[in-house]
């Protein structure tokens, strides 16, 4: 059985050329789906290895294998690489393969404008790493951009960036960025317009739901940061004063603009590994999700209150007392819907016939890693407390155990999770497990002792520091834990290799799972359904399988 | 099997997906363009050198462009009536009209740029009046260009007899939002710029 062909169909008697070329030319949501979560995979690896020089470098005090403008460099483009070229691009790959499949349609709304998509983050992202090579410009002074993943002004005046760094920055997120909004519009017109017959609101799977909401923020967030940016690019080239202080310019205005977008965007990247916890948790645990309805309801909340929570990137800044002390609880009041969150995911588990395969063990790790992210950053909305820790390495630590224990966690249980259902194989069950503890003591190890370095005082973004005053310590724990990162990624990349040669057979359902995902078969048809399929309860596949007690007779 | 009830399936009332699309183009659009607004709100009387405002903004020929950008958007609305009624002589005519009065809304503000530029020496690095003037009906300006576009490429496919009602009322109907928004736009930054702005 292990050697039957996954693709049924002729493409394994075609070249490798061509096959690479259909795949080029396609417009199908699910090659579209799977080269977005690709790409960023290769990016994950490409902005791993940045922050792995910057651990060297840390390893010991007065180190001198990084230059300091080496070092700027580095987390710049660690920064910028992690958030907008593997965050956004593997959520949103994640939201192409399975939103049409999830509502049972036969691709997106706008196939092309989904390939155009794609290919525009592509390009944006090469256009960020030419500057490597480009970055120089006339002036021979520059290579990658050094103005840290924010870019706060003035530093990206003329006066301070010379060169082009600055510039490919700019270009480059924004043409990635007009990528996500074409892929966001196609997700609302898809998810609005393309729902198979009976799947309302309230029956679509939550993943859909937080889709739907990330689909509304990338719309109003990015674009503002887009605006920013020309903002930006008409100081540098054309003599504006938009940031500029002699002019009366103000510097505050950019991080202004910038954190408007740039606290939604940290729930564009949060809300999609909501939607998979979503999804996974209820499947094995046996159970259904607890609190539908209050998940949607916190979901939109969260959404909601996410635009007016931007200033508390900014309380060190020295703004009014009284501005700050709204956006202090307004920070406070967006932990209620998360923590509602946090409870029905344990409310589903608690009394659940709980199955540990590996993606439910990443699941298990994203609730806990996330839990205490969210408590670090429920301190931080404490003004005083953040002066004192703001830029420190408590906010490094509490941000990688979001985004990091929270976001990639999720996406590592999603990978495992939905592999099957792309490719047709299981994903080894054994290695997966070495890779989830891997991550988890990598994680622990590198990012724990980076809250203590920093309410040590230990700044971040600086390249190095003096021996003596208590940071070796746990610079070289957080630098220890990067091998068994190391070694998860290399797991991890292995076992997709290995399993798409000669993995477990998967078939249509692996998991007994409920979703209309798993009415087809495994990789779906090129038109997903042979026969649009009907939805009648929130798990439309258990009603079928178990005619005698379908959920739509307790709705 | 057949103990299911399908009596609780919705029939198919989706919204076109056309409509869903460009109206969160229209959405991103906003937001861009807040951005913008807030910077000329944010700058207004912040320039550290002249020109003013109120040095040099003439208000008459921008009530008259303002006029014809506004006019606009009634002459596409009945653009679109004549093309429901398969009236391919008056769609014609009041497209081209619609076209008329956005070129003229351009001319007119490369009228006002010209005599910025020339009479008074203001330009986008003179100041931050100048910076935050020319971004935002820059921008603006840009955006009624694109929709010039879009609104001659639909008249010369008529012209040449390649636009059916049935197939092609719905893209009409959509570069018409677009145009609304662009109006729409207008009205906000006149605001901005030509009322809140000249305060003194």
């Amino acid at each position: 059985m292990t050697t039957a062909p996954i693709h049924p169909t002729s493409e394994t008697s075609i070249g490798f050329g061509s096959r690479v070329h259909s795949w080029v030319i396609s417009v199908d949501h699910k090659k579209l789906g799977m080269m977005y979560i690709g790409a960023g995979l290769i990016f994950f690896m490409l902005g791993g290895i940045e922050a792995t020089l910057m651990r060297l470098q840390l390893m010991k005090p007065l180190n001198d294998m990084l230059t300091p403008h080496g070092f700027n460099q580095m987390f710049t483009m660690h920064g910028t690489t992690m958030v907008f070229l593997v965050g956004m691009p593997v959520l949103l790959g994640f939201g192409n393969y399975l939103i049409p499949l999830m509502i049972g349609a036969r691709d997106m709304a706008f196939p092309r404008l989904n390939a155009f998509g794609l290919w525009l983050f592509i390009f944006g992202g090469l256009l960020l790493y030419y500057s490597f090579i480009g970055g120089d410009g006339l002036y021979g002074m520059g290579g990658a951009p050094d103005v840290g993943w924010f870019a706060y002004s003035p530093l990206t005046s003329k006066a301070f960036s010379v060169g082009h760094a600055t510039d490919y920055w700019i270009l480059g997120i924004m043409v990635s960025g007009f990528g996500s909004m074409t892929t966001a519009i196609n997700f609302m017109a898809t998810i609005l317009c393309m729902r198979c017959p009976g799947m309302t609101f309230m029956r679509m799977p939550l993943f859909v739901w937080l889709m739907f909401t990330v689909g509304i923020l990338v719309l109003l967030a990015l674009p503002v940061l887009t605006g920013a940016q020309v903002m930006l690019l008409f100081d540098r080239f054309l003599g504006a004063h938009f940031f500029d202080p002699q002019q009366q310019g103000s510097v505050i205005f950019w991080q202004h603009l910038f954190w408007f977008f740039g606290h939604p965007e940290v729930y564009i990247l949060i809300l999609p590994a909501f939607g998979m916890i979503c999804e996974i948790i209820p499947v094995f645990s046996r159970k259904v999700i607890f609190g539908y309805p209050l998940m949607v309801a916190a979901t939109l909340s969260i959404a909601f209150i996410s635009l007016g929570v931007w200033v508390h990137h900014m309380f060190s800044v020295g703004l009014p007392p009284w501005l700050n002390s709204i956006f202090a609880a307004s920070t406070f009041l967006i932990a209620v819907p998360t923590g509602m969150k946090m409870f029905n995911w344990i409310g589903t588990m608690w009394g659940g016939n709980i199955r540990f395969t590996v993606s439910m063990m990443f699941a298990t790790g994203f609730l806990v890693m996330f839990l205490f992210g969210g408590l670090t950053g429920i301190m931080l909305a404490v003004v005083p407390f953040d002066w004192q820790l703001s830029d420190s390495y408590f906010v490094v630590g509490h941000f990688h155990y979001v985004l990091f224990g929270g976001t990639m966690l999720a996406v590592f249980s999603a990978v495992f999770y939905w592999f099957p259902k792309a490719t047709g194989r299981l994903l080894s069950e054994p290695m997966g497990k070495w890779t989830f503890w891997m991550f988890m003591i990598g994680l622990t190890l590198t990012f724990f002792p980076m809250h203590l370095s920093g309410v040590l005082g230990m700044p971040r973004r600086v390249y190095t520091y003096q021996p003596g005053r208590g940071f070796e310590l746990w610079n070289l724990i957080s630098s220890s834990g990067v091998p068994f990162q190391i070694v998860g990624v290399l797991l991890l990349v292995t076992n997709i290799i290995k399993s798409l040669i000669n993995g477990r057979v998967a078939g249509p359902d692996p998991w007994d799972a409920w979703t209309l995902e798993w009415a087809t078969s495994s990789p779906p048809p090129s038109e997903n359904f042979p026969k649009i399929p009907t939805c009648t309860s929130p798990r439309p596949l258990w009603d079928r399988k178990h005619p005698e007690d379908p959920d739509c007779f307790y709705e | 099997m057949t103990s299911i009830p399908h009596t609780n399936l919705i029939p198919s009332s989706a919204p076109s997906r056309g409509k869903v699309g460009m109206a969160c183009l229209i959405f991103a659009e906003c937001w861009f363009f807040a951005g913008f607004i807030v910077a000329y709100l944010f700058y207004i009387g912040k320039s550290s050198s002249g020109p003013m405002p109120r040095e040099v903004i003439d208000i008459k020929p921008v009530l008259v462009n303002s006029a014809a950008l506004i006019a606009s958007s009634f002459t596409v609305i009945a653009a679109l009536r004549g093309l429901a009624r398969s009236h391919m002589g008056s769609f014609r005519f009041w497209m081209a009209l619609t076209i008329v009065l956005g070129s003229y809304f351009i001319y007119g503000t490369a009228m006002e740029w010209r005599g910025f530029i020339v009479d008074h020496h203001l330009t986008i690095s003179t100041n931050l009046f100048g910076t935050t003037y020319y971004s935002l009906v820059g921008f603006h300006a840009f955006h009624v260009i694109v929709g010039l576009c879009l609104l001659t490429t639909i008249l010369v496919l008529s012209l040449m007899g390649h636009i059916h009602v049935v197939r092609d009322y719905l893209r009409v109907e959509l570069v018409s939002w677009y145009w609304h928004f662009v109006d729409a736009v207008w009205i906000v930054v006149f605001t901005t710029v030509y009322i809140v702005g000249m305060r003194p």
